[in-house]
């Protein structure tokens, strides 16, 4: 059987008497878009920096296509792009990107296309000190995606994006994912990751709470749908005490509903007939799950 | 590797330029070297020595103080700045090696501290040349002296790349480096003068003292510069008792640049960035 891409097989990191990351097993396919979510200090950038072999594991074993993390072939296969990336401010894009590139060992006609990738060729001959977050964020993204990469590690990959460059941003990771790299990106803006990511990794103070694809961590979680129903402002009274919903305002009531009792809860509206005029129907988000999951923890922990 | 090392020391040479670091130092050490010269090149005297020749002796006195100095201030952020700004991530998770990374910043460096050196002395040699005349021995010195400077310069980088692996803080591996400069260049010759004098005959001053003196990079370059310099100053009496030729200075220069860039890059591969 061939190994995984990513394997990390019961990895623990302690730092003096904290323990960042507890008992993490994950594995990572080739081209899998694998979102890593948690808070603040919940262990999302120690695991990348043990991927990268920045650092070691205190337990555990981490392979990447079989090797050690930080060995010459890894960091071939590894592309990183840190949360904060920062350049040196006296170099220009183009400079930098180039560097990059010799670093990685890739023919430098490259550069040209993988600026326009990035939307970064206007400002290619300016400072980066010049730049922008979301200008970095964009150079350090090209210079993740320069020399093929088997896996990408993206830490926050999306903050400091406005909406248009993010769509930008996910279309480029669907894009690498497709031609077989496997993307493993931690976020806490959790409402721009929707359905942009295969599978989903919850970490919570260092541990894995929860590890699956979207849909069924939302099934798992039983977050209750949202059901907003629009009414006629002299009905909106009635069609509240009728279904349980809290009052929006003058015309909308909005219902929390389990995803089983769904089609029940459906038909208890229609039977209300001409009272309601129209309603809308919202799954969990993925703020919802994650709470769900976090507050699960949480609770484990305390008891 | 290769491409790799060129492209690090390209980008460090790139910054030196571009944060005016080349000029500052070329223009620091030109105007240092012409006053030098023309105090030292003006009154030589009834005794018959080449312009050019005293001028080499005063600017190897100027370059112990300044171009270890130069070096220093150069290094220190190298690695400590990189880690504190964050640039360090992205090269060390690319394929290039520590080492390699060492090496190219080293290159790099040397290359900025040689541009600064070749301009500095160049200038003010060729001007003292011009002005007051120097003999084929004169010329000889300069060009000695230059290299020897480079080679001093590329010692004290090496040193400071230590300072700059041993911590993560840019203002710390600063004061290291001023203290290194500080014992290297003003406090070591202080303390050994100040035994040679206390024990001018004894077992100290044949024995220990001349070891003492070629153990320290900068000593070494001076030893063996004046050593070579018919200026009649007392370093090169000194020179002619020493146990060993004066071009073993060389090797202690050689020695510390290799030595301290080996250990930097020891102490580079153990970061955690």
């Amino acid at each position: 059987m061939m190994d995984p891409l990513l394997h990390a097989n019961a990895i623990s990191k302690s730092f003096r008497s904290i323990k960042a990351l507890a008992d993490i097993n994950l594995v990572v396919e080739p081209g899998e878009k694998l979102a890593l979510l948690g808070h603040n200090g919940a262990g999302k950038t120690t695991l990348f920096r043990l991927i990268l072999g920045f650092t070691k594991p205190s337990a555990g074993e981490i392979r990447i296509g079989g090797e050690l993390p930080g060995s010459v072939n890894a960091r071939r296969d590894v592309a990183y792009l840190p949360e904060n990336v920062t350049f040196p401010k006296l170099l220009t894009g183009r400079e930098i990107l180039s560097f990059y590139m010799k670093l990685k060992n890739c023919p430098l006609s490259q550069v040209e296309s993988l600026l326009q990738k990035v939307g970064l060729t206007d400002a290619a001959d300016r400072y980066a000190g010049t730049y922008s977050k979301g200008m970095r964020q964009r150079l350090g993204l090209a210079q993740s995606l320069a020399g093929s990469p088997r896996l990408m590690l993206l830490d926050e990959p999306t903050s400091g994006l406005d909406p248009l460059s993010r769509q930008q941003f996910f279309a480029l990771v669907d894009e690498v994912a497709a031609a077989g790299c496997a993307v493993l990106l931690s976020s806490h803006g959790l409402s721009e990751l929707e359905a942009r990511t295969d599978r989903v990794v919850i970490l919570n103070r260092g541990s894995v709470v929860a590890d699956a694809p979207l849909d069924e961590l939302q099934a798992a979680s039983k977050a209750p749908l949202r059901i907003r129903i629009k009414a006629r402002s002299d009905s909106v009274d009635r069609v509240s005490s009728e279904l349980g919903g809290r009052r929006l305002n003058g015309q909308s009531v909005e219902l929390l509903c389990p995803v089983r009792e769904k089609m029940a809860q459906l038909a208890a509206i229609s039977a209300l007939g001409s009272l309601v005029t129209d309603f809308d129907v919202t799954q969990p988000t993925l703020d919802d799950v994650y709470r769900h999951f976090s507050e699960d923890a949480r609770r484990e922990a305390e008891s | 590797m290769i491409r790799s090392i060129l492209a690090i020391a390209a980008n460090e040479i790139r910054l030196g330029r571009r944060n005016r670091w080349i000029l500052l130092c070329a223009s620091a050490l030109t105007v240092f070297a012409l006053v030098l010269g023309f105090i030292g090149a003006g009154p030589t005297g009834t005794v018959k020595v080449d312009p050019l020749t005293v001028t080499v002796a005063n600017l190897a006195t100027l370059s112990v103080y300044l171009v270890p100095l130069m070096a220093l201030l150069l290094s220190f952020d190298t690695i400590a700045g990189e880690v504190e700004r964050g640039t360090i991530q992205l090269v060390l998770a690319s394929p290039v090696s520590r080492s390699a990374l060492i090496a190219g910043k080293f290159l790099g460096h040397v290359s900025v501290l040689a541009f600064a050196i070749l301009i500095g002395f160049g200038l003010t040699g060729g001007v003292i040349y011009f002005v007051a005349g120097g003999a084929p021995e004169g010329v000889a010195g300069l060009a000695r002296l230059t290299s020897t400077s480079i080679a001093l310069g590329a010692a004290f980088l090496a040193i400071g790349y230590i300072a700059s692996a041993v911590t993560r803080q840019s203002g710390t591996a600063a004061a290291l480096a001023v203290g290194i400069w500080l014992l290297a260049v003003v406090l070591y010759d202080l303390a050994l003068f100040g035994a040679l004098v206390a024990d001018a005959e004894g077992l100290f001053a044949k024995t220990i003292f001349p070891w003492l003196l070629i153990i320290n990079p900068a000593d070494a370059f001076r030893l063996f510069n004046m050593s070579l310099l018919e200026t009649g100053s007392g370093i090169s009496d000194i020179a002619e008792a020493l146990p060993f030729p004066a071009w073993a200075g060389l090797f202690s220069l050689a020695f510390w640049t290799v030595a301290a860039i080996s250990l930097s890059a020891l102490l580079l591969k153990r970061l955690e960035p």
